[in-house]
């Protein structure tokens, strides 16, 4: 396999290496992918006669536990790559095995949250707010399950590059975090919006 | 500052070549590639085989077009007794072969052909990279495209036939087609998807793996058209994935995204919970689709400038003007797409804005056009055939171009909207626009690609008679247009009294596809029959001046034999004083 430069080490003149510019591209896309939803949210929204708060149908205390567990999650992602800085891997393992699990906490508490939607009848074609909060929470449950599973590989068998190439492995972790960090404030955004307006 | 990337010492610019390669496979080096080259063979082939398909689909159009409601020989009765009984098309067939052959055409051909062809095989090469930045994300990017491609195939089969909503596929009429219409949105998701694979890595590739001394104003033209085109990739095409995931939520889960309140179908008013703007779909569309026409053009522009260039023998005229309108055009292409909704009655102070940006946006167009037009001035001009194709580009460019400006205006787009002017506009600026540049490409590189010429008097045939039948389909299209013929219509026309002067126009337009896709067998022989039989290219055939000639025709895995540095501008054509009239980037 030929090499590719700048994988591994920083170029000079750009200050980054490939894997960062290449996460932060992406993660521009998805500003514009969940900012056309948002768009499409306000401009439904802005139409429609009537609006119903979302905390008259949407369970808040529910989702306020899920905002305070997604927000300890990417505390504990930066101490898994802080961990790999330091060159503490076993300490990267325990704080790494501690996203994934918080990731699918907040996917139990979604799972009962729709469930209890289903149970009680409502459903994306029951009308546009619910539309609108199926729709959104569950494309954020994708980006949710996406990023498990990315970390799930760095904690199981990726984690084999540690051995051979510390730095390209704590540089993927740490591209890993910043998408898991734009995961975590795509629900930033989507609660208040959804629960709480 | 403690981060592991930055204190470890820089790897030197080296490409490792093909020396210490282990042979691969046959499926690892030509299906399964990572090799940038071969991807972009990959794309180039599959694009170009998707052009074909798009192309025969309108041939059928042209022929109910022409002679509507009349039996077509010999083929008809192949198409069946649902899309044509006794040879007879039926309306629901033309509404598929419309939707399809736009959506082809743009998604499977030209992007293919332009970005993920030429993209791929040309930019690592001219600006001296072993590869693209992310090999795995670039075959990974092929074969969502791929699968795609296979998906919209597929959806002719499914019951009901392919998406017959148009290219745009308008709602509420595409949300209660049948369900073609899904396999089209999925489809539509791959191939969003590929070119968001492909943009990350084009942009990646062009910032962190040039060459030593490789400056941005040492780009060729072509690079800065790719590394532009990249960024209307990646920004634009997730609102229409988003669009997309909603209109699937309309179709599967029986959402009101895009239906209103009280829609009557049939003269049933629909069950659905209503509340939705169907005009929200439009904006989604073409905030995508607008700088969709860009990512169409720029690749164009591109290679077109790089021909220019290199058979003038002299200096691209206005280098910096060009690529200071090409990174203004690209953010003006975000802010002009609601010229395409004059009609939906959003409103004189949105249409006031939104002419305002069009005319605006066609200042740098008009720039570029220019300065590949001064720059012939002067020049002593090799008539090769990629010249041919790329000053064939220039003129019929500029027709698609200016006869777009009516449709900007709001006043005058009233009566012209979604009338065959349109058609013949876009078409002018596509298809003996691009197309044209496309082709200028492929007789071009085609010796860096494969180590051998195509043929020249078969360019030339190929050349002159489709140069001759473009004309003779798209400038007909504009009278019709004038006329007032509406571009949906499935007999073209012909029951309308108004239309009647103009019907004969049709079958001029029809004959003229037809005679051009005779004039394209000249193309696929020589494209198959020099590969073996061409003549033998050397390395820098064109005697140009860029990177890509410095590496061996075809380049090995790895491109280089010895890592490329670029020591001055890329068009140091006819230097006063210089033994020979090209002096390379890449020689010190």
């Amino acid at each position: 396999m030929m090499e590719i430069p700048y994988t591994v080490a920083v170029r000079r003149d750009t200050g980054l290496t490939n894997g960062k510019i290449g996460i932060w591209l992406f993660l521009a896309s998805e500003v514009m992918l969940f900012g056309a939803l948002f768009a499409s949210y306000i401009l439904i929204r802005a139409g429609a006669p009537s609006w119903p708060r979302g905390d008259s149908i949407l369970n808040v205390p529910l989702a306020t536990f899920n905002t305070i567990v997604l927000i300890s999650s990417s505390i504990t992602m930066v101490m898994a790559w802080a961990s790999l800085m330091r060159g503490r891997f076993g300490t990267f393992r325990i704080y790494m095995g501690g996203t994934i699990l918080l990731g699918f906490v907040f996917l139990v508490v979604k799972y009962f949250e729709y469930s209890h939607k289903f149970h009680d009848g409502l459903f994306p074609s029951s009308n546009n707010f619910l539309a609108i909060y199926f729709t959104l929470t569950g494309l954020h449950m994708l980006h949710v399950l996406g990023g498990m599973a990315v970390n799930a590989y760095f904690w199981g068998p990726g984690a084999k590059l540690w051995k051979t190439n510390p730095v390209w492995f704590t540089n993927r972790v740490e591209n890993s975090g910043l998408f898991w960090h734009f995961v975590d404030l795509v629900w930033i955004f989507l609660f208040p919006t959804l629960y709480l307006l | 500052m403690s981060h592991p990337g930055a204190t470890a010492p820089p790897t030197p610019h080296v490409p490792h070549g093909s020396h210490h390669e282990e042979e691969l496979g046959f499926w690892r080096k030509y299906v399964f590639s990572v090799d940038h080259k071969v991807i972009g063979i990959q794309y180039a082939i599959t694009g170009m085989l998707f052009l074909l398909f798009g192309f025969s689909l309108m041939m059928l159009m042209r022929w109910q077009l022409a002679y509507p409601g009349s039996a077509l020989p010999l083929l008809g009765s192949m198409l069946g007794e649902v899309r044509m009984p006794g040879g007879i098309m039926q309306p629901d067939f033309y509404n598929e072969l419309g939707a399809m052959h736009g959506t082809i055409m743009v998604f499977l051909g030209v992007v293919p052909l332009a970005v993920g062809g030429f993209g791929n095989f040309v930019v690592p090469l001219q600006i001296g990279a072993p590869d693209m930045a992310f090999p795995r994300l670039n075959m990974a990017s092929y074969w969502f495209f791929f699968l795609g491609g296979v998906t919209m195939l597929a959806s002719f089969f499914v019951p009901g036939g392919a998406a017959q909503g148009g290219w745009t596929s308008y709602p509420p009429l595409a949300i209660l087609l049948g369900t073609g219409q899904t396999w089209w949105l999925i489809g539509m998701i791959f191939l969003i998807t590929s070119s968001l694979l492909g943009a990350i890595n084009f942009i990646t590739t062009t910032i962190q793996l040039r060459a030593k001394g490789l400056t941005y104003f040492r780009f060729p033209f072509f690079v800065w058209a790719q590394f532009v085109t990249a960024f209307l990739l990646l920004l634009a095409f997730p609102p229409l994935e988003a669009a997309a995931v909603l209109q699937l939520m309309d179709r599967l889960a029986g959402t009101s995204f895009f239906l209103p309140t009280g829609l009557v179908v049939s003269g049933q008013v629909l069950t659905n919970a209503g509340g939705g703007n169907p005009i929200l779909w439009q904006h989604l569309f073409w905030f995508l689709a607008h700088p969709e026409v860009y990512v169409l053009i720029l690749p164009g522009m591109g290679i077109v400038a790089e021909i220019v260039a290199n058979n003038t023998r002299k200096p691209l005229w206005g280098y910096r003007p060009m690529v200071y309108s090409l990174l203004f055009l690209g953010f003006m292409s975000f802010i002009v797409w609601a010229h395409h909704m004059f009609m939906t009655g959003m409103g004189t102070g949105m249409a006031a804005f939104f002419q305002t940006t069009t005319m605006i946006i066609s200042i740098p167009s008009v720039v570029i056009l220019t300065a590949l037009i001064m720059s012939l001035w002067g020049g002593s001009i090799r008539f090769t055939t990629p010249m041919l194709f790329a000053l064939g580009f220039l003129p019929m460019f500029g027709i698609g171009g200016l006869t777009g400006l009516p449709l900007g205006f709001n006043i005058s787009d009233i009566p012209l909207h979604d009338t065959y002017y349109v058609i013949g506009h876009f078409h002018y600026v596509v298809a003996p626009g691009t197309i044209f540049a496309l082709f200028a490409g492929v007789y071009y590189w085609y010796p860096k690609a494969t180590g051998r010429l195509m043929n020249e008097t078969l360019g030339r045939i190929h050349f002159f008679g489709s140069f001759v039948c473009m004309n003779v389909i798209f400038m007909p299209m504009f009278f019709i247009g004038l006329a007032g013929v509406s571009r949906r219509l499935f007999d073209g026309g012909a029951s309308y009294a108004f239309a009647q002067p103009v019907l004969h126009l049709n079958v001029v337009s029809s004959w003229g596809a037809w005679i051009l896709a005779l004039f394209q067998i000249p193309f696929i022989f020589n494209f198959f029959w020099s590969a073996w039989k061409g003549a033998k290219a050397g390395d820098n055939p064109w005697d140009a001046t860029t990177i890509e000639w410095a590496a061996p025709s075809p380049p090995p895995h790895g491109n280089f034999l010895k890592a490329p540095e670029a020591y001055r501008g890329p068009y140091e054509y006819s230097v006063p004083g210089a033994a020979k009239d090209f002096t390379p980037q890449y020689e010190a």
